[in-house]
């Protein structure tokens, strides 16, 4: 059997492979031309599809494991967190560069003015804070603080989401499916606190019959 | 109306009168084209330091039915379509509209008209020969391209059904028929999509009834048999696959402006100074093209239709 760090690396190794993959496409399309009639968009969507996917998929890690006690996953929450940290950069530099070529007073309205700019906004500076302390000399160096600063990660999920709710026009259908991937893997985190809480906390009358019982 | 003379408008379409008269001497015999480009930084350098009074950016079609510019490919104006009757992917329509029977037709001309009736298309188009116009679409969506379209003044059709003096408005219906349009079985909008003009819109010679584009009839996602053309307004006025017209004494109701009516009005005339709510209207993306150009008002076509709006707040009645 292979041993446990081995197995870890391979298993990142795979993740990171398949978290290139709709990069991969992406570029393969863009070099035959196939991009369809508005590539700047295209390239926009594609990539800010991929970034709430990744980033909801690290979220479901910690309740994959919880639920069915697959612990070989854990690994994956900072790969998939980082994967989607790249579909944003991309998305958000395909925004700045390709969609309004640098032109800072338009951006600064942008994100200023149009709410749901400013939630994708919003929502990347926390994925920038997190990638930046992804690190494990960072999560030795905050300590207990790393905890609640990773944290963000679902307000990073829950903005995103509010983002491609307030841009969509009519056809609120995909977005409303992300939101209630969220909602269940934040209904799910809250779950598993309440039980944590109650099996950390017995109740008094637990507790004297527990003493009564020994 | 406040006019920006922003430097990031292309040359051709800040050329102010007198420039243009010159311009034209010199392109005589010439193709536009390259003449164009190679006019293009003394033209610029003109329209930057010259002192002049602020001409309207618009003016830069010497023939307003027929633009100068480049018509958007063919096989981008029919892969990149808004009409959610066949879903709300902008690649639906061509994916889905083969469903849609566009013969026979038939379209009901109703309300104050001294002769209303149900009439097959073809009987309603026999006394028309199609025109070509070349129009800008500005959609709302900040994207834009060039049509060469086939129509009919949609004034030409009215005028054959005697509208009364009551009709004030006109409105416009859209097939419902979920069996051929499939984006029908999905509520995103109150089908059937309803649209309206009032009355001097419509009967204004830029807007026409279109049948065609690019010289061929018109492809079934993009409206056919029979759709709108309003160049200076955004481009969900441009009602696809008419089934109705129907003259009114008061403003109808349209599918948009039901749907949101903070964000789409009843006018919906193309202005870069009326943002969306949730989004800039003062560039936009023309489809072929990498950088963003300025959007004008009215679409280019203020010297023609900015008179209909005189007196009428455009902030208010957006």
């Amino acid at each position: 059997m292979m041993n446990p760090a081995r197995r870890n690396r391979a298993l990142q190794c795979t993740a990171i492979a398949v978290g290139l993959l709709p990069a991969a496409a992406l570029i393969i399309a863009a070099l035959t031309d196939d991009l369809g009639a508005n590539p700047i968009e295209r390239v926009t969507h594609v990539t800010g599809d991929w970034t709430l996917r990744f980033l909801l998929s690290s979220l479901a890690v910690t309740p994959l494991r919880r639920l069915f006690g697959w612990s070989w996953v854990a690994p994956l929450r900072r790969t998939l967190g980082l994967t989607a940290f790249g579909y944003a950069c991309s998305h958000f530099l395909t925004y700045l560069v390709l969609d309004h070529f640098f032109d800072w007073r338009s951006i600064v309205e942008d994100v200023l003015e149009r709410r749901y700019v400013t939630a994708g906004f919003s929502g990347f500076l926390c994925l920038v804070l997190l990638a930046a302390t992804s690190t494990r000399a960072m999560m030795q160096r905050l300590g207990r603080r790393w905890a609640s600063l990773h944290r963000l990660a679902y307000l990073a999920a829950v903005l995103g989401v509010i983002h491609f709710l307030w841009l969509a026009k009519a056809d609120l259908r995909e977005p409303l499916v992300y939101a209630a991937v969220l909602t269940l893997l934040l209904g799910l985190r809250l779950g598993f606190r309440l039980v944590r809480s109650r099996s950390r906390k017995p109740s008094p009358k637990a507790a004297k019959s527990q003493i009564s019982g020994a | 109306m406040l006019i920006r003379r922003a430097s990031s408008i292309k040359p051709s379409e800040i050329t102010s009168h007198d420039l243009f008269l010159r311009r034209r001497e010199f392109l005589r015999g010439a193709g536009w084209a390259v003449a164009g480009a190679a006019l293009a930084p003394t033209l610029a350098c003109g329209a930057e330091d010259e002192a002049r009074p602020p001409a309207p950016v618009a003016g830069a079609d010497a023939n307003p039915f027929r633009t100068d510019e480049t018509p958007t490919a063919l096989e981008d104006a029919t892969r990149y379509n808004n009409f959610y009757e066949f879903g709300t992917d902008k690649s639906d329509p061509q994916r889905h509209a083969g469903s849609l029977r566009t013969r026979p037709w038939s379209v009901a001309i109703t309300g104050e008209v001294a002769k209303p009736g149900t009439i097959d298309l073809d009987a309603l188009l026999r006394p028309h020969t199609p025109e070509e116009r070349i129009y800008r679409l500005r959609c709302v969506e900040a994207w834009s391209m060039v049509i060469p379209w086939l129509g009919i003044p949609l004034a030409e059709i009215i005028k054959r059904f005697e509208p009364s003096s009551n009709a004030r408005y006109v409105a416009f219906r859209t097939l419902l028929d979920p069996e051929q349009m499939p984006g029908q079985r999905s509520r995103v909008l109150d089908w059937p999509y309803v649209e309206g003009l009032r009355i001097d819109e419509a009967m204004h010679p830029l807007t026409i009834l279109a049948t065609g584009m690019y010289g061929q009839v018109l492809p079934n996602q993009n409206g056919a048999p029979l759709r709108l053309v309003v160049p200076w307004k955004y481009g969900f006025k441009s009602i696809k696959s008419i089934v109705e017209i129907r003259l009114t004494r008061s403003e109808p109701p349209t599918s948009w402006n039901r749907q949101a009516p903070r964000e789409y009005g009843f006018f919906a005339n193309v202005n870069p100074d009326v943002d969306h709510p949730r989004w800039s209207q003062k560039r936009e993306r023309r489809i072929g093209e990498f950088k963003k150009r300025a959007t004008l008002p009215f679409n280019g076509y203020a010297d023609q239709v900015a008179a209909l709006y005189r007196g009428i707040d455009l902030r208010k009645y957006f």
